[in-house]
């Protein structure tokens, strides 16, 4: 670079700005620290902001690679993440998240969530005709212990209410049903292929224990223990797959430029979705915790906390719980778009 | 000159408000897995340091006949296991993108837009890790570190997160370098030169630093660079360039 007389003077009036940019790194620092600033603190902020983008243009220029530029670049890279960050508010992401974007990702899965309910039934109903015609092919889908607990006429449920207090066994359910939901939606990810095998194979455990609690006339009671909280469960199930394979489908049919960038666009549309997942399984492991596991709850209380729990995760999944809610909110917006008009 | 041609694979251009882009060093595999294999130590020690501290503390604060499984669990299980699964989102979340192992190699997540990310972020590129540790000691993730453009990993990708290089420098070290050679008669470049070796005095090996400061003098000064360069020793050397940042260090 020819060292003009320019570049010289240049380079003596960055040499003066020094004690401004220590001004305004002392003002990143409180920033970072998270302390509350006052709305004049935050436009000094975004005033310095535009003072280190106009010398580091300066430094990048007739200091490449000084100190100073480093320096520059890297107050410059501070004030731009604190500025750029979105604006944050629990309460309302929360409010929209139950309101506007779980419905609207529910209507967008339908397609999704019909196949992955098909492939729930068909893999139950497979897993059942397998024990069934079959009956040694249960040890695929229960343990040995838990094979001989059948066979003697008991379930292996019905020790756990004495042995195990319900809020550890709630607590345990709810992380494991939180646990496999994330991995099957997570698994997506390998074109759609991790979820359809999740899926098909909780169907088919399902359907086998089912068939073989029936060869020793232990099935009723058996669907007495999940009629509580199994539809949220398998309903959430199916959720789950559904968004996981929106993952697959993004990544076999890529609608952005790459399939890195189509596959980021399905995770931003079906991710939310699944902190609504955790919720209603949260819910279902509290019902089977407390509920499903003590005996005392006869068989139509069980039936109508089920009932009532599925109609309620249906209602908040496809929006009908907050219909008038929405209502307000959509003639507001329109309103809003008629003023704006 | 446009000074940010030649950007290499390495460096991401983001476009800011000001129309001045920023540039991110995109850390590679390495900086990755050296900040990963730090934060996975301090996890396992403070999730085992936990577990095994309640169980000497526990017997102390409950008699045998008042805690139980219950307590055992409660109290030293799950905490342990809230702090090995729960390190990572609460401290990057937390501290801005960082955890220890990241400070410590220099490394930090943003959003590929250059700013901070959201908890919402954090979250998700935490949750795909059951994705990228898949089948066992993160291989997939770190080989789609390996493949991928900017060398993210799964969740990386699935968040719309970067792991950059946290290139900090403080203001101190920016000093008045420029303006100090501007008054000596040298260019900012050559006070920068005098000014690393004065830092980096202590850590040189004396024949090399004495080396290295006559040759620096010798073009700064061709004059002392002859004779009078060969007579200095080493503390005249280092007064001699510390001469040319006017006493700043």
């Amino acid at each position: 670079m020819s060292d003009t007389a320019t570049d010289a003077g240049l380079r003596s009036w960055l040499g003066r700005r020094v004690d401004t940019w220590k001004s305004i790194e002392a003002q990143l620092e409180a920033f970072s620290r998270g302390r509350k600033q006052s709305v004049d603190d935050v436009n000094s902020l975004v005033d310095g902001y535009r003072t280190l983008a106009r010398d580091l243009s300066i430094a990048r220029r007739v200091l490449p690679g000084s100190r100073a530029t480093r320096f520059l670049e890297s107050c410059y890279r501070r004030a731009h993440g604190l500025i750029a960050r979105p604006a944050y508010s629990l309460v309302a992401d929360l409010l929209r998240l139950f309101v506007v974007d779980v419905p609207a990702t529910t209507r967008q899965l339908a397609p999704y969530l019909a196949a992955v309910a098909s492939l729930f039934v068909l893999s139950g109903a497979a897993g059942a005709w397998l024990v069934s015609t079959y009956p040694e092919l249960v040890t695929l889908f229960a343990s040995e212990s838990m094979i001989a607990t059948v066979e003697s006429g008991k379930l292996w449920t019905d020790s756990l209410f004495n042995v195990v207090p319900s809020s550890i066994a709630s607590g345990g359910i709810i992380a494991n049903n939180i646990s496999v939901t994330l991995f099957a939606y997570c698994v997506g990810v390998i074109f759609g292929l991790g979820t359809f095998y999740i899926v098909a194979t909780n169907g088919l455990m399902i359907g086998g224990i089912f068939a073989f609690t029936h060869q020793h006339e232990l099935s009723f009671r058996l669907f007495e223990f999940v009629v509580a909280h199994g539809p949220v469960e398998l309903t959430t199930i199916c959720f789950a797959g559904a968004a996981g394979m929106l993952l697959g489908e993004s990544l076999i049919r890529p609608r952005g430029a790459t399939r890195a960038e189509s596959f980021s666009a399905a995770v931003s549309r079906t991710s939310r979705y699944i902190i609504f997942c955790a919720v209603l399984l949260l819910g279902a492991g509290i019902i089977e915790g407390f509920v499903s596991l003590d005996p005392s709850y006869p068989f139509a209380s069980r039936a109508v906390i089920g009932g009532a729990s599925l109609f309620i995760a249906v209602a908040a999944a496809t929006g009908i719980l907050y219909r008038s809610r929405a209502q307000a909110a959509g003639r507001q917006t329109r309103r809003r778009a008629r003023i704006r008009s | 000159m446009d000074t940010l041609a030649g950007l290499d694979d390495a460096r991401l251009r983001v476009d800011s408000v000001t129309g001045v882009p920023l540039e991110l060093s995109v850390a590679g595999p390495g900086g990755r897995s050296f900040a990963f294999i730090i934060d996975f130590h301090i996890r396992v020690l403070a999730a085992l340091t936990w577990y095994f501290g309640g169980m000497l503390l526990v017997p102390l604060v409950f008699d045998g006949s008042t805690y139980g499984p219950a307590i055992m669990l409660w109290a030293l299980q799950v905490p342990a296991a809230l702090i090995y699964l729960l390190y990572h989102p609460v401290l990057e979340i937390v501290m801005a993108g960082r955890t220890p192992g990241k400070r410590i190699a220099g490394v930090r997540i943003v959003t590929t837009d250059g700013s901070v990310p959201g908890a919402g972020s954090i979250l998700l590129r935490n949750v795909f890790r059951y994705v990228d540790g898949l089948p066992a000691l993160y291989v997939v993730g770190l080989v789609t570190s390996v493949v991928s453009a900017r060398n993210q990993r799964i969740g990386d990708i699935a968040a719309r997160t970067l792991l950059i290089y946290d290139e900090a420098s403080k203001g101190d070290d920016v000093g008045d370098v420029s303006s100090a050679g501007a008054a000596r008669g040298i260019s900012t470049a050559q006070a920068e030169l005098v000014q690393d070796l004065v830092d980096r005095w202590p850590t040189l090996d004396v024949d090399d630093r004495l080396d290295l400061a006559r040759r620096l003098l010798a073009r700064l000064d061709p004059d002392r660079g002859g004779a009078q360069g060969a007579m200095l020793n080493d503390d005249n050397a280092l007064r001699a360039l510390q001469g040319y940042l006017g006493g700043l260090r």
